[in-house]
């Protein structure tokens, strides 16, 4: 494996994709209106939610009674309000969380599949000595790695607002928590592997990048189920499940990416040019 | 002229292919090639958009694999071992292929290292390669902002970088004004006959193929139609070619009235000693020029005009497709 090639055709990838604006938007919108925004803004609404909606809202109440004892432990003695703001920033927002690793990774890996043939890049590249395999993992890590860099960042961002919203009902510093560690450090990863390996499977089979980008919107599918279950109170995100998540998304992660190095040929992505 | 010499021939073939053969689904795009390329040679691949040429760059370099058939290139084999095969060739492909956000500097130095140029070598060849290819000036602004012709050079000095021994160029000269075009065929001569590298040079501009080419191979949907230097090629599909004889002035008049009493030649023309015959069979000038020496002509030179490459492809085109007429615009009973 020639790792320096490797290396150097991750660097060209992510240096194209920092200097693309039409990449960079919506790696930066999104997840700042999914992550901060829209947490802080639900957050502080049921913080200020009048005491006797949220005591009296058997919505609400039923959601917040089927969450397990250990998130029900921190609610004790929060008004409802809080109560619900701690559930949705600690509980409810962790599917929505994991739509930001699987985006980035599908946008780059779009850009760098097919918006690399839109550009009419790809030709020189691949008269370039990298070999099939070293061609698809260089392009496959480099998306990795951006979107595991934005999904740092981002939960970095988030970490600040959660306890900054909740600092005067909590008292103090309260998250992350193991949860949240383990779906930043175990799950993320994975999910980001899923995102750009469906869009790799993708790519070969649509000529430009916004067909591209947008097939690989369904991967957000399984997250958005994922939500549905847990609002429905069919599914809880603690440390157990987000482990056992986390490991049956790398085994997909595995087998996908055995499929492409498989089945990937440099010719593919000539054929549709 | 490439740096293509007799003993070049005796070396073993850069490329060398049998019965190269790829199908898509719908057509054959390149169609039982079989040529060598030797060592040092400048080797056109002549032929319309369309002709096979690019897709045959792809076979060689390993980019695409064949249907049939086998081809060998600097001794690899391109399919089972491209990645070998690849670092010893620099292709400058149709479009100049370029990372437009990137600057000249970041182009070349990613590329050196995909090439694997040594570490140690890299900043030094790139400055170099900006300042044999007069970009120093623009070598840290984004190649986007690039004039055309300063992208084609952009494009030549990345396929350089690694120092290959086999240069793929396709189209070098598309799209450029007159003076950067003119520049990129100098560099062509540079490369082949200062530096002895092997040069594949795919065009569809005949007047270049001509200055540039030791040999010529001219392709039409994927197949060859013919192969070889274009004074061969001339010899062999364009029979009727000018010629220009030059007497000594006191045997002119003897000249003319023995060309009176040769059939078909009674239209030459005269400007002061020399004699043209604008068309003449090839086969028939030993003829005319022993029966001119017969008669006491006083023969001091004969220079052949060489047919053109243009005039050699439209004889192709016209033998290879009888129903199109001279503009090569089929006719509709030839689709």
């Amino acid at each position: 494996m020639n790792w320096r090639a490797i290396r150097a055709l991750m660097r060209k990838d992510l240096l194209t994709v920092r200097r693309s604006p039409a990449v960079m938007l919506p790696l930066i919108i999104l997840p700042v209106i999914l992550i901060v925004v829209l947490p802080a803004g639900l957050g502080l609404a049921a913080r200020l939610l009048p005491e006797a909606i949220a005591n009296e809202t058997s919505d609400l109440q039923q959601l917040l009674e089927s969450l397990p004892p250990s998130v029900q432990e921190q609610m004790v003695g929060l008004s409802g309000g809080d109560s619900v703001m701690i559930a949705m920033l600690v509980y409810l927002f962790v599917p929505m969380y994991l739509i930001v690793p699987m985006m980035v990774s599908a946008v780059i890996a779009a850009d760098s599949f097919v918006g690399e043939r839109e550009r009419k890049t790809l030709e020189a590249l691949l008269h370039t000595p990298l070999t099939d395999t070293e061609l698809l993992l260089a392009k496959m890590l480099s998306s990795w790695t951006a979107a595991l860099a934005v999904t740092l960042v981002t939960f970095i961002l988030y970490s600040l607002v959660v306890n900054l919203v909740g600092w005067q009902a909590m008292g103090g510093p309260f998250f992350p928590n193991l949860t949240w560690l383990l779906l930043v450090f175990w799950v993320a990863p994975a999910v980001a592997g899923l995102g750009l390996a469906v869009t790799v499977l993708i790519s070969s089979r649509v000529k430009t990048f916004q067909e591209a980008s947008q097939l690989g919107g369904i991967v957000v599918l399984p997250i958005v189920i994922l939500m549905v279950a847990q609002l429905a109170g069919i599914v809880f995100l603690g440390p157990a499940i987000t482990l056992v998540l986390g490991a049956v998304i790398w085994v997909i992660d595995t087998g996908l990416l055995w499929f492409g190095v498989k089945t990937f040929r440099r010719e593919e992505l000539l054929a549709r040019q | 002229m490439g740096h293509m010499s007799e003993s070049s021939k005796d070396l073993p073939p850069a490329i060398r292919t049998r019965n190269l053969t790829r199908r898509f689904a719908d057509n054959v795009a390149v169609d039982h090639l079989t040529f060598d390329v030797y060592p040092g040679e400048v080797f056109g691949l002549l032929g319309h958009n369309g002709a096979g040429k690019t897709t045959t760059i792809r076979l060689l370099n390993g980019v695409l694999g064949a249907s049939t058939g086998q081809a060998q290139v600097l001794g690899f084999d391109p399919v089972g071992q491209g990645a070998e095969l690849r670092r010893k060739t620099g292709v400058l492909t149709e479009n100049p292929s370029l990372e437009e956000n990137l600057t000249a500097r970041e182009n070349l130095t990613i590329y050196a290292e995909l090439y694997n140029v040594p570490t140690a070598k890299v900043a030094g060849r790139v400055s170099a390669l900006l300042e044999r290819f007069d970009l120093t000036d623009r070598a840290d602004d984004k190649v986007g902002g690039y004039s055309k012709g300063m992208k084609q050079r952009m494009a030549l000095a990345r396929a350089l970088v690694h120092r290959p021994a086999l240069l793929y160029l396709d189209e070098p000269t598309a799209g450029l004004d007159p003076v950067a075009a003119l520049e990129v065929r100098e560099l062509i001569v540079q490369l082949s006959q200062k530096e002895g590298r092997t040069v594949i040079l795919c065009t569809h501009n005949l007047v270049e193929a001509q200055r540039l080419c030791d040999r010529v191979m001219v392709l039409e949907h994927g197949k060859m139609l013919a192969l070889g230097t274009p004074s061969e090629l001339g010899a062999k599909l364009v029979g009727r070619q000018a010629v220009e004889i030059e007497v000594s002035a006191e045997t002119l008049t003897l000249a003319l009235n023995a060309f009176k009493t040769i059939p078909g030649l009674a239209d030459v023309q005269v400007d002061g000693d020399r004699i043209k015959l604008p068309e003449i069979e090839r086969q028939g000038i030993p003829e005319v020029i022993a029966q001119l020496a017969a008669v006491g002509v006083h023969i001091f030179s004969v220079t052949t005009e060489e047919p053109s490459l243009e005039d050699i492809y439209f004889a192709l085109h016209e033998k290879a497709e009888p129903s199109e007429d001279a503009s090569g615009v089929a006719a509709e009973e030839a689709e």
